[in-house]
């Protein structure tokens, strides 16, 4: 069985951004848009080692780590984040966390 | 011959120093104010005497100067700030810190008591420090700072007692009304020094001036008028603003608001002399510019004759006063006019005496009355104030030009030089007479009205009514003194050398005693009309009907300036505030913040504060990067 093509991980690496992409824009609750961006930065992740795979360089796995460890933080300050405000606004809705305008 | 020394900075220096102790000290400490204020100019005064003998011990024409330090350098031009002393500023100087100091001294007396106490000392040392910079300095820039300090402590004084509109307003009057004529000055002075910068010579010293005349003989201006007469029109517009005379005189009357020692040592014996003094600096360059020479006489005949006739009519004693300021003032400029700096400056010195000796008097006599200063409301004074009475009497008799009393040589001086002098005007000189005549007239009625005939003061005020304390009555005596002796002084021999020209020679006896008939007839008639028939001139007065009232509401000439000057400017003024200030230039800076918020009006629509419409933004952000780099 010879293995998959590259063309099909980043087939699905773009479908999963896609995904991610269209989550962000048009979901309304906080906490379904930063699953989405999740989704972004794993469909990137698996970019990155299906690259590294095709080329045989250890970079793209390094870069792999990096953002894994960068998401955590960022769903523990993100998470953080989205408690207070709900705490505080008593919602977790887009259309009206829109303090921060003209 | 010039000498190098070091002692002309402290004249300037010690009332300067009284200045800060004023301000800093002097409301704690009011006791100490009424010693360092007179004391310092005592100090100066020291420094004048001991300067003017170092001097005077020189050859003649010599000088004393003090190079204090590098004041400007500018490419080429270098202007130093240094002093000099030489017959003729040792002369101000020496009337300048003495007088000043009779004033101080009499001050502490009259303004006993007044809550601006040290506010009043501190003006006058910051006034003698101006006065003196003026008077010592070797260039004109540095004479111009000194009239400008003076102007402004002439504009504080006048405005002292400010909580009283009319003297605030007549404060401003004589600022606005001297800086029309600093801007003359200033004019001139720029012209000056760009003709002689245009030859090379860059310099505003008034020696170095002197030296380079010969530059400016043969220069035009852009109208192809000469150089050397545009300057001297254009200084003699200040100095007729400083010194008062047609057609910038009308502040010094309304000058009379400030407390009466102001009054004396400003607005009569030193301040309004600048102008004088400031012609007969520059004699060299007048000699250049005959036709400005003429016109300064002219303007001095005027003024003598026109304040003259006004002092007639004046029943307010600081009024009269001032009127006879003005148009002593103008026997000065005559003076100076007809080639006869040496007599000008001589009348000038004598005229401080005489004329601080009647203001002060004047003063005295106001303070017993507890501030009455109609003349309607005196009379009869001379027997609960034998002191003022006598002083006064002398300096009446004084500026009346009776002999031997100092004003008949000074006067004299100047109105022979107007009928044979060099550069005699004869006509100018009738004029000269007739308002000596009138001066004797107007100066007897002050007198006889003060201090004879009845006393029509109030029951209540004539019971107060004291002689002043010996604070002041002993300035009165010295400058009485003065005044009375003044004529000896050998100042026109003194000014000999400088001026480099022959007086008009010996006075023939019949001018003198021509100039005596006057004076005496003068004081004579004023006597019989206010002592001997005091209902007559009520019924002159009456007689005369419209010429009177004219006289007497000082040929309205202040109503013919509101009109002419100061209601236009305001019409102007307004113009220039609602359409053009309001209209056209608030109107393009509002109208360009207007355009500018509507603009953003529209884009900051774009700002919704939805973190999804950012996202948006940032996707096509990206797409269109990516495009570009896909499709190039």
């Amino acid at each position: 069985m010879s293995p998959t093509p590259l063309a099909w991980y980043l087939g699905l690496s773009a479908v999963l951004f896609t995904v991610g992409v269209l989550g962000v824009l048009v979901r309304r609750n906080v906490i379904i848009i930063f699953m989405a961006i999740e989704i972004m930065l794993n469909a990137v992740n698996l970019a990155f080692v299906a690259f590294a795979r095709s080329l045989g360089s250890m970079d793209g796995q390094v870069m792999v780590f990096f953002v894994m460890t960068v998401a955590a933080a960022e769903a523990a300050v993100g998470l953080a984040i989205i408690l207070a405000i709900f705490r505080s606004r008593g919602t977790t809705n887009a259309d009206e966390l829109v303090s921060l305008k003209w | 011959m010039v000498s190098e020394t070091s002692a002309l900075r402290w004249m300037i220096a010690l009332p300067a120093m009284g200045v800060f102790f004023h301000v800093f000290l002097g409301g704690r400490w009011p006791r100490a104010v009424t010693v360092v204020g007179p004391g310092l100019v005592a100090a100066a005064f020291g420094v004048a005497v001991t300067s003017a003998l170092h001097l005077f011990r020189l050859a003649p024409g010599a000088a004393l100067h003090d190079r204090v330090y590098t004041w400007i350098v500018a490419g080429p031009f270098r202007a130093e700030a240094a002093l000099r002393l030489d017959a003729l500023s040792a002369i101000m100087a020496l009337v300048v810190t003495g007088v000043g100091f009779l004033i101080h001294v009499y001050s502490v007396g009259y303004m006993h008591g007044d809550r601006g106490f040290a506010r009043f000392f501190a003006y006058l040392n910051l006034f003698m420090t101006a006065m003196l910079i003026l008077v010592l300095a070797d260039n004109l820039l540095l004479l111009f700072v000194g009239w400008e300090g003076v102007g402004l402590c002439s504009y504080l004084l006048i405005g002292f007692w400010y909580d009283k509109v009319e003297n605030a307003a007549a404060g401003k009057k004589a600022f606005l009304v001297n800086r029309i004529g600093d801007a003359g000055f200033l004019l001139g002075l720029f012209l000056l020094v760009t003709t002689l910068g245009t030859h090379g010579v860059w310099t505003v010293e008034v020696t170095a001036i002197e030296q380079h005349l010969s530059l400016l003989a043969g220069a035009r201006t852009v109208f192809g008028w000469p150089v050397p007469t545009v300057v001297c029109l254009l200084l003699l517009i200040g100095a007729t603003g400083k010194s008062a005379q047609i057609p910038l005189y009308v502040w010094l009357p309304d000058a009379m608001a400030g407390p009466t020692p102001v009054s004396a040592l400003i607005h009569a014996a030193t301040m309004v002399t600048a102008g004088v003094y400031m012609i007969a600096r520059l004699h060299a360059l007048y000699a250049l510019a005959p036709a400005a020479l003429a016109v300064v006489a002219t303007v001095g005949a005027a003024t003598a004759l026109l304040a003259g006739v006004i002092a007639l009519a004046q029943t307010d004693i600081k009024r009269v006063l001032a009127y006879s300021t003005v148009s002593q003032l103008g026997f000065m400029f005559l003076g100076l006019g007809v080639g006869a700096p040496g007599a000008a400056v001589f009348h000038l010195v004598t005229h401080a005496f005489f004329k601080a000796l009647l203001f002060l008097g004047a003063g005295s006599v106001i303070h017993g009355l507890g501030g009455e200063q109609d003349l309607e409301r005196m009379g009869g004074l001379r027997r609960y104030m034998p002191i003022t009475f006598w002083t006064m009497t002398i300096g009446t008799v004084a500026i009346a030009g009776v002999p031997p009393a100092s004003g008949f040589f000074s006067k004299d001086e100047i109105l022979h030089a107007a009928m044979a002098g060099p550069h005699a005007l004869p006509a100018l000189g009738v004029v000269g007479f007739v308002a000596a005549f009138l001066t004797a007239f107007y100066i007897g009625r002050l007198l006889f009205l003060t201090f004879l005939g009845e006393c029509r003061a109030p029951e209540e005020v004539r019971h107060h009514v004291h002689e002043s304390p010996a604070v002041m009555t002993v300035p009165l005596l010295v400058l009485a003194l003065l005044a009375l002796a003044g004529g000896v002084l050998p100042v026109p021999a003194t000014l000999a050398p400088l001026f480099g020209q022959g007086e008009a020679g010996e006075t023939p006896l019949a001018m003198l005693g021509l100039a005596t008939a006057l004076a005496v007839g003068g004081l004579a008639l004023a006597y019989t009309l206010y002592v001997r028939l005091p209902g007559l001139p009520f019924l002159l007065a009456w007689r005369l009907g419209r010429a009177y009232t004219l006289v007497r509401d000082k040929f309205r000439v202040d109503e013919l300036y509101d009109a002419a000057v100061v209601r236009p400017l305001f019409a102007v003024a307004r113009v220039a505030a609602w359409p053009i200030d309001q209209g056209v230039i608030d109107g393009t800076v509002n109208g360009v913040a207007l355009l500018v918020g509507a603009t953003s009006g529209v884009a900051r629509r774009l700002l919704t504060g939805n973190v999804q419409h950012y996202a948006l933004s940032f996707l096509f952000g990206a797409l269109l990067i990516l495009g570009y780099y896909v499709l190039r």
